[in-house]
């Protein structure tokens, strides 16, 4: 087991009496005391992602007096946010993250300073923005952001707390220091597109980025202040169904072409990585697609054809476009034999995503009048029928 | 070998919950069990190839399996298996 790595920061400045004040549950204890709140002050944590993980990191980390928050998300409040990601309120909606997480973190604790970077992290900027910082905390939503993280801070030698989550699970580890392994050594590539849902394809307990975003932080105020065993080496299970933690032993690759080899010198095309915009076939643009004000007109014109709705039974009980057949993608492949390939067909979903994949394999049987609905339900609601609700 | 093998909730549905019993002599073994007995979440575990995936970890009690010969990672009675699959909410 990994033990305490040495504290970052180490340029140390006074702390005033309105902060001797504020830290002093944290001055009294010996494992920080004045010394350790004063490194906290001098450090700088960059935040990939002001979303469901970034809104506890930011907070608590806020709270806890790290000096220095570097935030970097490009997004702006939307009301569904608001389950889980707690730094960002109701009169926020529509504001962007940034300026909302700078406000409430500076209401938090105003010796903070919350330095912003409203754009995506790229090959591009990744390097410049993640040099001036000590540890980068990974909170961010998709596996080619989560490549770019990891490959940045290897390069440079910055200690990345990761951790993600997905319906009521979550993982988090600590990558890239010295001697321990990184994100790849984990997981060498990822899933193809479209195999693992997103989270606002496939939910998320709306407690679940709390429970495993503080972990996160824990690690970075650990590793900022050089105290206790880091999950360096470890690979913590969270599953909040059955309150169960279990840790996995993690070691570090000799043939990873990140942090064992050592070919990846420089920051690479992680959408073409990640298979995204690489495949035609995987291409959800590549396959016929109807809008929804098309699909209205369609319906208005009392054209003979099949509305096939693969959603889960519960997402129907939320909201359902009239004319609509329930048929699950889960049961896809059993129910083909129901869909008569001689009549028009147009599937839909949420979004668009998991239709176009019903799409794909009706194309596979033979189906030829195939077309996926552009946008799903939710842009039927923004576009043709607003009674039908968004979730 | 008895060997329990665990899914992720996610998988679970796929299977008849998240333990399965299974026999065999090594991961692979194991595997190929899962998968017929569970034609859906077959995919799910390995390639057409019944090759393990990159993005799908196995851990044999708490150790990587690709530490230890992979899918030829040889199995005893009453090891726990456990299928980790990547993910990337956040």
């Amino acid at each position: 087991m990994a033990t305490a790595t040495a504290p970052l920061a180490t340029q140390l400045e006074e702390l005033s009496s309105d902060e001797i004040l504020r830290y002093s549950r944290h001055l009294i204890l010996p494992e920080v005391a004045l010394e350790g709140q004063q490194r906290l002050k001098a450090s700088r944590v960059l935040l990939i992602g002001a979303g469901g993980l970034g809104s506890p990191l930011a907070l608590y980390l806020a709270a806890a007096g790290v000096g220095t928050i570097g935030l970097v998300d490009f997004d702006v409040v939307d009301v569904t946010n608001l389950q889980r990601q707690i730094v960002h309120g109701t009169s926020d909606v529509g504001r962007p993250k940034l300026e909302s997480a700078r406000d409430r973190l500076k209401d938090m604790n105003p010796h903070v300073h919350v330095e912003g970077f409203e754009t995506r992290l790229t090959s591009e900027n990744a390097l410049e923005i993640v040099r001036d910082f000590d540890i980068v905390i990974d909170g961010t939503d998709n596996f080619a952001t989560r490549y770019l993280t990891n490959d940045a801070c290897v390069i440079l030698g910055k200690p990345n707390v990761y951790g993600s989550i997905y319906r009521f699970e979550g993982q988090s580890s600590v990558f890239a220091t010295e001697e321990g392994p990184c994100y790849r050594c984990l997981y060498p590539e990822p899933p193809p597109p479209g195999l693992v849902p997103s989270c606002a394809e496939g939910g998320v307990l709306g407690v679940l980025p709390g429970l495993v975003g503080t972990i996160q932080a824990t690690e970075g105020i650990k590793l900022l202040l050089g105290i206790g065993e880091p999950l360096i080496g470890r690979l913590l299970l969270i599953d909040a169904l059955t309150m169960q933690f279990r840790t996995m032993r993690l070691r570090k690759n000799p043939n990873c072409p990140a942090c064992g080899t050592r070919e990846i010198r420089e920051l690479i095309d992680y959408d073409q990585f990640c298979g995204i915009g690489g495949d035609p076939l995987q291409d959800p643009h590549g396959i016929p697609e109807i809008t929804p004000a098309e699909l209205a007109a369609k319906q208005q014109r009392r054209d003979d054809f099949d509305l096939i709705d693969v959603r889960e039974p519960h997402e129907w009980a939320i909201a359902k476009i009239p004319g609509a057949r329930l048929v699950p993608l889960g049961s896809f492949t059993e129910a083909l034999s129901s869909l008569d390939s001689a009549r028009d067909i147009v599937v839909t979903c949420k979004m668009g995503g998991r239709s176009a994949k019903a799409v794909r394999q009706l194309q596979a049987a033979g189906f030829k009048k195939v077309w996926n609905l552009a946008g799903g339900i939710l842009r039927w609601s923004d576009d043709v029928d607003p009674s039908v609700p968004k979730y | 070998m008895a060997v329990t093998l665990f899914l992720p909730t996610v998988l679970a549905k796929l299977a008849d919950g998240r333990a399965i019993e299974s026999t065999g002599d090594t991961v692979g073994a194991i595997v190929a069990d899962v998968a017929t007995r569970y034609p859906n979440l077959a995919p799910r575990l390995r390639d057409e190839a019944g090759q393990p995936y990159p993005f799908v970890t196995f851990y044999l009690n708490d150790e990587d399996i690709r530490f230890n010969g992979g899918f030829n990672a040889k199995v005893s009675d009453g090891d726990e298996l456990t299928v980790v699959p990547a993910i990337a909410g956040g």
